[in-house]
């Protein structure tokens, strides 16, 4: 058999991967460059314990760069900083899910997390050390997806789009593309938040919704023993460079108009990066900030992955992992390649994953939540006259 | 319109805006000046934003210009520079006179208008920042003058202290009479060579020579030049600089006999080939830039009255293309200024005639070969490894290899086959993408030191006009801010009220194994807890 991969992204990148690891024939199509959206510019967490793929991908991170024989700067386990007993509060809440399965947590006082992160402040309320989860570099890591994948003899197509695809009998048989046709006996579509419109090409539907969220980037300052520290509204991780790359707050809803993601901008929501970053490590006030950038990503209506083989065309899977796709891509790319050549996951429980669970949904689902454009009125232009229409 | 709001979204944020323009002027060189007086005259309300005098923080960091440590300490006296600054520039008596809102020591380092994923945007914003804090304006108009940068091009020895920019010399000298030099060897006999040389021997420095692969540009400035009995050096690589952690010197050598080499001694080596226009303020607008090598790099797209591609938005000076005749003739700046000042005001609707444009002339050298030529000259054939991204210490072997950074260990034999011939074999090579695998760019000068030689480098590899390695993209802040500098002081409740680290989808978080539960109980409500990230 042989499978194409709609989507150069880290969810397609990872099957493709364990497909050729299998020695099934493989081709990537991707409309840009592999890992150039949201899997390659996103804040490299790998701590999702409420992911039945977390087990996997946790046996899997650190075995990577080996297995894909180039760095992916994985980085074992995670510092969690709560600035204020609220926050503290909410932390040993959100341990719990991660603890019920055994997983172990060592809380900080002020003093030893003071101790592990020299950058916080005084008043800090606590914290934890996660002795599970880590990180890593996306764009390294993208991009040794995509090299393993070639070194194992798979063929990756960038800047190619696909048009449409062909079906016979109840089954994909081939995709189009601008660059022409390729025929398959099965078929991924793991196109981010394209994976609709793909999808629609063989008369299913998706519900995803994208988006656009952003994160800041530091200088470089002295490296720490636990560089994924984070906190305070918060999400990221030093860098082993030493750079503080970080993200969070306010995203917004877009519609993409075509098969291109436009360029995602920034808005000034930076500075509420810095502020909280400042907050949370008031002892690197001086740091410069020399960087930002944003990235789309897609949301399900409950916010959890898609991961489906489709009943009709029965040789199609369509996989989302609802915008926590790069951290669980070791596992969730395992688990499609089984879909892809048994019908099964033979590792984790998928059940509630599936399409199924959206039948009979609304429509107008996102107008309904409001994830969709929103723009304000139109604002006043002051005319050289002083005149506001 | 939705019939709900994401209380987690953008959508019905505003931001803290600490004043509103009908115009701002970015950049108070002679373009902005003009651009900034004339609108003034014309009975708009403009504020003037200029960068200097800037922190001797990010003077050490070759920001804007390429300072190469040759300022003085005076530089961190800031009301003696902002003295300086202002007698420099008469014309912002003018300014003053006519209510101008004059800005000195602010840096633009934001830029955020309506696009294809900004549509929540409630206005149009600039980001300011002094040394002390950050903040927002909303415009209804922008011309930009944000000038030109020193281009950085490797040579055997140019990362040691002592290499400044013509730019970076020209504001030390004229602009913050600072410079620490005494005795200088300026590499470049073109009209910027020529005229950086006839700068510093009138600011009282001592030229040693002036040294360029290719012949001097003929003209009354080669002939002031030789008035002055500077030895000029053509046809003449250089082979490496001399010294300690101070620079003694500079060893070169004829083109023609690489083993005859010799040392002329000096203190300061101004490299002075070529400038760059500043685009980094169109790109985070969203305004087309084109590449044209004749006119310095990548330059906006403009209209005969200087608007770009982006309605409300306006550029005048050396930003929008730098030729000899603008090097040697800063009045031809002051009239793009004023024209694009009353392009602004007739699009606001006052009854003000278009000034004629100052057009570039037809025929302009492709400045691109002598940028190749250099490389070619410096870079692939010293013996030894040259250095191209000097924060972030990527040498020519690991760029054009693409190798991973120092810091990594990584099994090298899995790189054999690997460099940027292969990823080109790929797809279009793409700056971007080589400066995430091999952090050339990614430093704290943001670039300003590699960017232009990384994509000729890169274009040379991959046997492709230079112009054909896409812009890479800048980003915001465009200056180095300290977290406590641009931290949102003046942030909204409704901003800190609704914040989250990750779209507030509570099923997103609870167990996946098992179904989203009909009802969430608001204790299982982890929205705000930190089990996640993307």
């Amino acid at each position: 058999m042989s499978v194409v991969v709609i989507g150069g992204g880290a969810t397609g990148l990872s099957t493709a991967w364990w497909l050729r690891r299998e020695g099934v024939p493989v081709t990537v199509v991707e409309k840009g460059i592999v890992g150039w959206e949201a899997s390659g510019r996103n804040g490299g967490g790998a701590t999702h314990a409420n992911s039945p793929l977390f087990r996997e991908e946790q046996r899997l991170w650190p075995q990577m760069d080996e297995l894909l024989g180039y760095p992916t700067e994985y980085q074992r386990q995670r510092i969690r900083i709560a600035v204020t007993p609220t926050q503290l509060a909410n932390m040993e809440r959100g341990l719990v899910i991660a603890e019920q399965q055994g997983f172990q947590v060592e809380r900080l006082d002020p003093k030893a997390l003071r101790d592990l992160v020299p950058w916080v402040g005084d008043e800090v309320a606590g914290g934890c050390l996660l002795q599970f989860g880590g990180h890593a570099n996306p764009q390294r890591t993208v991009q040794a997806y995509a090299w393993a994948i070639q070194d194992l003899g798979g063929t990756i197509l960038q800047h190619t789009t696909v048009t449409g695809i062909r079906v016979r009998g109840g089954k994909a048989v081939a995709v189009e593309t601008n660059q022409g046709e390729i025929g398959c006996d099965a078929v991924l579509i793991a196109a981010g938040p394209h994976t609709n419109r793909i999808a629609a090409m063989v008369g299913v539907d998706v519900p995803v919704a994208p988006a656009r969220a952003e994160m800041i980037v530091t200088e470089p300052v002295p490296l720490i023993r636990f560089g994924g520290a984070d906190g305070n509204g918060l999400y990221g991780r030093q860098t082993l460079r030493g750079n503080l790359a970080y993200g969070g707050g306010p995203h917004e809803w877009l519609e993409l108009a075509d098969a291109r993601t436009p360029r995602p901008v920034n808005s000034p929501v930076v500075r509420s990066l810095a502020r909280r970053l400042h907050e949370m490590f008031p002892r690197v006030a001086h740091v410069r900030v020399i960087r930002s950038w944003a990235g789309v990503i897609e949301n399900t209506p409950d916010g959890r992955p898609i991961l489906d083989r489709l009943e009709d065309p029965s040789n199609v899977v369509v996989a989302t992992m609802s915008s926590v796709g790069f951290g669980l891509s070791p596992a969730s790319g395992h688990a499609l390649a089984q879909l892809l050549v048994s019908g099964r996951c033979e590792f984790a429980d998928l059940t509630w994953l599936g399409l199924a669970r959206f039948h009979g949904l609304d429509p107008d689902w996102r107008e309904t939540a409001g994830w969709v454009p929103w723009s304000p009125p139109a604002p006043e232009i002051s005319t050289a006259t002083g005149v506001h229409s | 319109m939705p019939r709900t709001i994401d209380p987690t979204s953008l959508a019905g944020k505003d931001f803290a805006i600490d004043q509103h323009v009908q115009v701002l002027v970015v950049g108070a060189g002679p373009a902005g000046l003009s651009a900034a007086n004339e609108a003034a005259r014309l009975g708009l309300q403009v504020m003037l934003v200029d960068e200097h005098p800037v922190a001797s923080a990010l003077i050490g960091l070759d920001i804007p210009y390429l300072f190469g440590e040759r300022l003085d300490p005076a530089v961190q006296n800031k009301p003696r520079m902002l003295e300086r600054v202002v007698a420099a520039r008469p014309e912002l008596e003018t300014s003053f006179e006519l209510g101008v809102d004059v800005r000195l020591g602010v840096y633009v380092w934001g830029a955020f208008v309506e696009g294809p994923t900004s549509r929540a945007l409630p206005h149009r914003l600039i980001g300011l920042a002094d040394e002390e804090r950050s903040w927002l304006v909303s415009f209804d108009r922008i011309i930009v003058a944000a000038g030109a940068r020193d281009l950085a091009l490797a040579f055997p020895g140019w990362d040691r202290p002592g290499v400044v920019g013509a730019q970076g010399a020209a504001a030390a000298m004229r602009l913050y009479q600072a410079f620490s030099a005494r005795r200088v060897v300026v590499l470049g006999a073109g009209a910027l060579g020529l005229q950086t040389a006839l700068q510093a021997q009138a600011a009282g420095l001592q030229v040693a020579g002036i040294v360029d692969l290719a012949s001097p540009q003929q003209g009354e400035a080669l002939d002031a030049v030789r008035a002055h009995d500077i030895p000029i050096h053509a046809g003449h690589a250089v082979r490496g600089t001399l010294g300690g952690i101070e620079l003694q010197g500079v060893r070169i050598a004829p083109l023609a006999a690489q083993d005859a080499a010799f040392d002329i001694a000096c203190d300061t080596l101004i490299f002075a080939l070529d400038l760059v226009p500043n685009v980094e303020l169109f790109d985070l607008l969203g305004c087309a830039v084109s590449w044209r090598p004749e006119l310095g790099g990548f330059v906006p797209d403009l209209d005969a009255e200087g608007r770009l591609s982006v309605p409300g938005i306006y550029a005048a000076g050396d930003c929008t293309g730098i030729t000899s005749s603008v090097i040697a003739d800063a009045t031809l700046g002051e009239i793009a200024g004023r024209c694009a000042a009353r392009a602004a005001a007739r699009d606001a609707g006052i009854d003000v005639e278009a000034l004629p444009p100052a057009i570039h002339p037809a025929s302009l050298p492709d400045r691109d070969a002598a940028r190749r030529h250099w490389l070619q000259s410096h870079a692939p054939q010293s013996g030894d490894d040259v250095m191209i991204c000097r924060c972030e210490e990527v040498g020519l072997r690991d760029l054009l290899g693409v190798r991973p950074p120092r810091y990594l260990s990584y099994k090298p034999t899995s790189f054999e086959h690997r460099d940027l011939r292969t990823l080109a074999a790929d797809g279009p090579i793409n700056q971007d993408q080589i400066k995430r695998l091999t952090r050339a760019g990614m430093g704290a000068c943001q670039g300003r030191r590699c960017r232009e030689q990384v994509q000729i480098l890169l274009a040379m590899q991959g046997n492709q006009p230079t112009g054909s390695v896409p812009l890479p993209s800048y980003r915001a802040p465009l200056r180095p801010l300290p977290l406590n500098v641009l931290s949102a002081h003046d942030e909204t409740t409704e901003m800190r009220d609704n914040w989250v680290v990750w779209f507030g989808i509570s099923s997103q978080w609870l167990p996946q194994w098992e179904p989203v539960p009909d009802v969430i109980d608001p204790r299982d409500d982890r929205r705000v807890l930190r089990d996640f990230e993307a």
